[in-house]
């Protein structure tokens, strides 16, 4: 099951650039929460806080606080602790090349020292299934690369590698955009099946995708928090202007 | 639509109007008719320019003779290789590659012990040196804080452009000590009885060589191996950190996993260097055609037999099988490369080499 996110006085920086600003928000549990704005607003900075991965970068700092159901995971745990609870997916698909399709799935279980063959081969499966990736390749489990696949194929490998792991959050940053739009239409329809199970927050430069997955949606600019709402709201009667002109695309 | 186009044509015609060019050829009286648009000056300049097929097959053609001149190079030193040594091979046939005989008295030659001393020597490099170089470059890409980088970088790369013959005397006088006093009686002591460490210890040895020449390839290894980690995109890493790995397990599994075809390729090159290194390996490794299980022993390679007799070989017998020698050589590193091959491409196959 998923959990609730609550995030509290959230600022980050690379070097001397402040990229979040005073980011106060809860994400629901079991929940789509859409992230959108211009490029450079700081939704992907925000969603690297989540998982820590934003500070993997040497000059990048962060204070504030964020609670991941019961943990706050800048105080009670270290990174891969955090990581472990929390599955990503990229933008650009990153499957592991010089492994197979069945190893790419159980990378995450065998890293953490996970051995069991049978349990193991069930997870694959599963997390497969789930990633509506199964029925194209479970002939070719053990004998093709990741890297052999289309790329939405790739990327559902990611998504599939990310929930093998049974996350509590899935965070996802524009995991379509370097697709096709038949790819993404699957990737959305995965989404959409994804949140009964995982809450899931998913970065986007497109709004209609935001409309169709997301209960809640989030505008940033200039590395803060304009308006959240939910998605319904923020697309017909937007409190903020900036919101109205953005979504409106009468936005620079 | 169709309006539009209309437009940028209309908009292109300005342009080409309003260049000095145009002015220029109106002043000077040339009447362009009204709607026909004239040639641009970069249009006349590149229309000017003709096919250039020819230059292009003449690139073509010198491209093709530089790669050819690589068949050429191997077939003339294979050749010159065989044909000098045909008395040797006339005498001894195939047997010579696996006999251990060296007598010039007797005129006695096979080349085995020198094949051991050289593999020998070698792989004790490659023992000591390909932990040491893949953690250098570990480091160096993955670890070092930045003002570390530039100095360790270039002290690697500085260490491939002493001359050997400054490594050799380097061991004679510093290393061979050490290695006599400090390191080969605590190998004794400890490991003796594998019987890889057994007395004599003169400190000259197959040991010796094997040291230096890992001091030698080390560079080679960790300067190559280090680029090749560095092209391994970041993409990669952060899959593996995501997954909450430590830094030691995206190292294993996002660096040293994708980069290993290169890693493999490296130690190749490595070994390449170790297998023909002469000089350093010649003032150390002891020069006794011995084959013995010890590697504090001590034994001889083939280009120390090589450089060591070659002026001294008193009768064509002699040479020849010296220069056989030569060919043993030429033949071990086609070998050894041939087999590195082979296990690249079985470590490879099935999986892309996207990241090479």
């Amino acid at each position: 099951m998923g959990v609730g996110i609550e995030v509290k006085d959230l600022n980050a920086w690379y070097g001397s650039n402040h990229t979040l600003q005073d980011i106060n928000l809860n994400i629901q549990p079991n929940e789509a929460t859409a992230l959108i704005g211009p490029s450079g607003c700081g939704k992907s900075t925000f969603v690297r806080c989540l998982n820590r991965m934003h500070e993997t970068n040497p000059i990048a700092k962060v204070t504030g606080s964020v609670r991941i159901g019961d943990l706050d995971i800048y105080n009670d745990a270290s990174p891969v602790e955090v990581r472990r609870r929390i599955g990503m997916v990229f933008q650009r698909p990153n499957p592991f090349p010089t492994m197979s399709i069945y190893d790419n799935v159980a990378s995450g279980l065998r890293l953490n020292g996970f051995r069991n063959r049978r349990v193991l081969d069930e997870v694959v499966e599963r997390s497969l299934k789930h990633a509506a990736l199964w029925d194209e390749v479970k002939d070719e489990l053990k004998k093709k690369s990741g890297a052999s696949l289309s790329g939405g194929q790739q990327q559902r490998l990611c998504i599939a590698r990310a929930l093998a792991v049974d996350p509590e959050v899935l965070l996802m940053d524009e995991p379509a955009s370097a697709l096709d739009p038949v790819s993404t239409a699957k990737i959305e329809d995965l989404i959409f099946q994804l949140k009964s199970q995982y809450t899931i927050i998913i970065v986007t430069h497109n709004m209609q995708q935001a409309a169709r997955v997301a209960e809640r949606t989030g505008f940033f600019l200039n590395g803060k928090l304009v308006e959240f709402d939910s998605t319904h709201k923020i697309f017909t009667n937007p409190r903020d202007k900036r919101t109205e002109d953005y979504i409106t695309g009468r936005f620079g | 639509m169709p309006v539009s186009v209309t437009k940028d044509v209309e908009k292109l015609k300005d342009t080409s109007v309003a260049s000095p060019q145009e002015t220029a050829a109106t002043h000077s009286g040339a009447s362009t008719p009204q709607g026909v648009v004239d040639v641009s000056s970069v249009r006349k300049f590149l229309m000017a320019r003709g096919n250039s097929a020819v230059a292009d097959r003449g690139f073509r053609w010198l491209m093709i003779a530089c790669a050819m001149s690589i068949f050429a190079i191997v077939a003339l030193i294979a050749s010159e290789l065989i044909a000098r040594s045909q008395l040797s091979i006339a005498k001894f046939g195939i047997g010579f590659f696996f006999k251990q005989a060296w007598n010039p008295v007797t005129g006695d030659y096979g080349a085995l012990t020198f094949i051991y001393g050289t593999l020998a020597s070698s792989i004790v490099a490659l023992i000591i040196a390909v932990p040491l170089s893949i953690g250098v470059s570990v480091f160096i890409t993955e670890m070092s804080p930045k003002f570390l980088r530039g100095p360790l970088s270039f002290l690697t790369e500085l260490l491939a452009a002493i001359p050997s013959v400054v490594y050799g005397l380097w061991a004679v006088f510093v290393l061979v000590p050490i290695l006599r006093d400090d390191v080969n009686p605590v190998l004794m002591k400890t490991l003796g009885w594998t019987g890889f460490f057994a007395p004599p210890n003169f400190g000259q040895g197959v040991m010796t060589a094997g040291v230096i020449l890992a001091i030698m390839i080390l560079p080679i290894i960790s300067s190559l191996t280090r680029e090749v980690m560095t092209a391994v995109p970041g993409s990669q890493r952060e899959a593996v950190l995501a997954l909450g790995a430590t830094r030691w397990e995206m190292i294993r599994m996002g660096v040293l996993r994708n980069a290993r075809i290169g890693i493999v390729g490296s130690i190749i090159l490595g070994l390449g260097r170790a297998l023909g290194e002469t000089m350093a390996v010649t003032m150390v490794i002891g020069n006794r055609p011995e084959i013995v299980k010890s590697l504090l022993a001590p034994g001889y390679s083939m280009a120390s037999v090589i450089a060591n007799e070659f002026t001294e070989a008193s009768d064509s017998l002699y040479l020849s099988a010296l220069v056989e020698i030569g060919l043993a050589l030429f033949l071990v590193t086609i070998i050894v490369n041939g087999l590195a091959r082979l296990l690249v491409w079985a470590v490879t196959r099935g999986a892309s080499a996207r990241v090479a």
